[in-house]
């Protein structure tokens, strides 16, 4: 599905692109000047991913960055203020210094839930934020981000599942930036595309160019829309290069020159303004005047919080408990009654449409081995069993819930913007031993 | 009044309070269809449907995850863990996510875990702990381990109305071996606050959950040697009810705590050294304590007898206090 952005989106793509970037240049600067209390993360490569996925977002959704998502804070809306006075620790700052990073959410307004430094964790969350908000009648979508290394943990696996046996309105990103901190991803994963994993999930995945930030768009756009449309969740793959260490610490010596050169060839941001200058979407005044208008707001932005102010020590006392600070109040956005007795009330039984056999296929085709290899006709080779039932949802139908939908057919879709130098594949890198 | 037993009690306080506000939801293994594994939940599907008690997959982080997710939409879910051992599974979703919310960025969770946890049912290394304390040290949660119905309920009602992840510590062992008079109709029980179970003189037990009864038994003992122990029922280990302890001490004079949890780490070492603190002057003996071995709960009958406080323990220790 081919969907075409208007002008005025794709000059949008490359502000906040270049706004993400320039904002983490200067936060570098402010790290050597020792005016980042904490460690500082690049996003450096992985601006097109950040910016293009949440861009397919409205301002209703919901969305959980990742440490390398500041593109995606400010696409759903946070002042770069917010950013600078994070990683500065001041009074000023969402957490008002209690927290640093993009480790801060905005519940009510902007519908962003904070990360935590454990990876995997925001999936079974925004899994919960899905399904709250589906309940309320909310035509909502939830999306969140995890890298390659974080795609091996537990919660991964946990929150994706839940997602989708309960069909719940997920977008889930995983950036596959190569590297896990020093880590190489196929010492990680032995699978070449991450987007592989989500089929044994039966989730629909896609891979997508995560350098090509209208490719990214495009295709969270399909995704988000499927997803309202009630066909979540999806996952998106992103290929992609964290183009620093892990963070400002760590040269990053592990990583081959060549492949930061393979990626530097591919810099999100140089390629979408060559995109923009070749179909004449603008000229050099045109980028003259956002890059200004960026450098502007910026100086005011970091100006803010370099002035503000620690926060009292007397605050590290406070905070603990909700004591009445905050009025929770659930807004239904369906009639109440759909969801009381007695229209709510049902059977209490399960709807079992398949007893989890074998389909009759494959059961032939076990007998047919069993009779050949002169063994017990009950006996099943696992070569047979396992290649009949791989695949695409031919299989048997295992159960449905009585609130499922159709099920997927964990068809992959490719990208509507595919990688468009496939040919020559990034170098394979190989463990030292 | 009815008389009705503890699980009857909890799940009246679930179905009263999903009565009462549509965006209280339930989630957890097999809790729908099946009614739970203690039964706890039994008919709540039925009457509430499929959206508002929902039947999990095993993962414990999925539903601990989910639930928090739910919270910050403004849903009240309530995560049964099918028993409370497997919240060693989802101890990083509680500990780091859940817990720091409210403290880091403002994002109050209003949620409650609830399973059956404690010992005394022969369930061995895994059906029978009580993880209470590795939660207790955890700034941002509540913590409550009833030891009647009538607490229970009015305990569990009070869990679903507060804006903070509170965990529910349900001891088996009370499930269907307690009754009580449950009053109709609604009511709560506030957290955070310890009640005096029986008045003495002689010295002060601080207990909770089944060891309150235990600690009762010990005490009825007593009395016949004219040992009159005043038994303080915790009923929430955190906040922790320090007024009340410290009071019942200022009173007796001496204390015994008397948990079911192991030994090291307890909440006797946290109550000693708060007694310690607040009335050291007042106190004409050493802080003692009754509580379950430094090991896992074993599996046979006569191990599990010996690993747990029993009665005569609580007796022992009491006279050897009331020498002082």
């Amino acid at each position: 599905m081919t969907r075409t952005i208007t002008r005025e989106q794709h000059l949008e793509l490359y502000y906040y692109m270049r706004l993400n970037r320039e904002l983490e240049d200067r936060m570098v600067r402010l790290f050597r000047q020792n005016k980042i209390v904490g460690g500082l993360y690049s996003s450096l490569g992985q601006e097109a991913t950040s910016v293009g996925t949440a861009y397919a977002l409205d301002k209703r959704d919901w969305m959980a960055p990742m440490i390398r998502n500041i593109g995606a804070l400010l696409v759903k809306g946070v002042p770069p203020r917010d950013i600078f006075t994070q990683h500065m620790a001041r009074y000023t700052s969402p957490t008002l210094g209690k927290d640093g990073t993009s480790h801060f959410g905005n519940l009510d307004k902007l519908h962003i839930v904070s990360p935590i430094s454990m990876l995997g964790d925001l999936i079974p969350v925004m899994t919960g934020v899905a399904m709250g908000a589906r309940c309320l009648g909310h035509k909502v979508v939830a999306m969140t981000w995890i890298g390659d290394g974080g795609s091996s943990t537990g919660a991964f696996y946990e929150g994706l599942n839940f997602a989708a046996v309960q069909r719940a309105p997920l977008v889930l990103v995983i950036e596959n930036n190569q590297w896990a901190y020093s880590t190489p991803v196929q010492r990680q994963v032995p699978v070449r595309d991450l987007a592989d994993r989500a089929k044994a999930y039966g989730v629909e995945s896609r891979i997508v160019d995560g350098t090509d930030v209208v490719a990214v768009h495009q295709t969270a756009k399909e995704a988000v829309e499927q997803c309202r449309a009630g066909k979540g969740p999806v996952v998106i793959e992103a290929k992609l290069m964290r183009m620093k260490g892990h963070a400002q610490h760590d040269p990053a010596e592990y990583v081959p020159k060549e492949m930061f050169e393979y990626w530097k060839a591919r810099d999100p941001i140089a390629r979408h303004e060559k995109h923009l200058t070749e179909n004449k979407l603008w000229d050099a005044k045109k980028k003259a005047e956002i890059d200004a208008r960026i450098e502007k707001l910026l100086d005011e932005e970091q100006a803010f919080a370099e002035n503000s102010p620690f926060p009292p020590p007397e605050l590290a006392e406070q905070g603990v408990y909700c004591e009445g600070c905050h009025q929770i109040r659930a807004d239904w956005k369906r009639p109440v009654e759909e969801v009381m007795p007695p229209k709510a009330s049902v059977k209490a039984a399960w709807n079992v449409e398949d007893f989890g056999g074998l389909d009759e296929a494959v059961a032939k085709q076990a007998a047919d081995t069993a009779s050949v290899l002169a063994s017990s006709p009950s006996v099943i080779p696992r070569s047979v069993a396992t290649r009949d039932l791989r695949g695409t949802g031919s299989g048997p139908q295992r159960f449905l819930g009585p609130q499922d939908g159709p099920r997927n057919d964990n068809k992959r879709k490719a990208a509507t913007h595919a990688p468009k130098q496939k040919a020559k594949a990034p170098a394979r890198v190989r463990g030292r031993k | 009044m009815a008389q009705v037993t503890f699980l009857e009690a909890i799940r009246q306080a679930l179905f009263e309070e999903m009565e009462r506000d549509p965006a209280v939801v339930c989630l957890g293994e097999d809790i729908g269809v099946y009614g739970g594994a203690f039964k706890v939940t039994q008919g709540l599907l039925e009457r509430f449907g499929w959206e508002r008690v929902i039947d999990t997959p095993i993962s414990e982080t999925a539903i601990i995850g989910a639930a928090c997710g739910m919270s910050y939409t403004g849903l009240r879910p309530v995560a049964e863990l099918q028993f409370i051992d497997f919240i060693a599974c989802c101890f990083n979703q509680i500990t780091n996510f859940v817990a720091k919310s409210h403290y880091r960025w403002g994002a109050p969770v209003p949620m409650v875990v609830r399973g059956p946890s404690g010992g005394g049912v022969h369930g061995g290394p895994f059906h029978s702990q009580n993880p209470e304390m590795y939660f207790t040290h955890t700034p941002g949660l509540k913590v409550v381990y009833p030891a009647t119905p009538y607490d229970a309920k009015g305990l569990l009602k009070s869990a679903i109305r507060d804006n903070n992840p509170v965990l529910f510590f349900e001891h088996k062992f009370l499930y269907r071996r307690i009754k009580e008079e449950v009053p109709e109709g609604d009511y709560t029980v506030p957290l955070g606050k310890a009640v005096v179970r029986r008045k003495g003189r002689d010295l002060t037990i601080v207990t909770y959950a089944a060891m309150m009864h235990t600690s009762l038994e010990a005490a009825n003992l007593l009395a016949q040697e004219g040992i009159e122990a005043e038994v303080v029922d915790l009923r929430t280990l955190l906040p922790l009810d320090k007024e009340t302890i410290l009071q019942s001490v200022k009173k007796t004079n001496k204390l015994l705590v008397v948990h079911e949890d192991t030994r090291t780490g307890g909440i006797a070492g946290e109550i000693a050294a708060i007694v310690c603190e607040g009335a050291f002057e007042d106190l004409d003996g050493p802080i003692l304590r009754v509580t379950a071995l430094d090991t896992p709960a074993p599996y046979a009958p006569s191990l599990e007898e010996r690993f747990l406080p029993q009665a005569k323990d609580v007796v022992e220790k009491a006279r050897e206090l009331a020498r002082y």
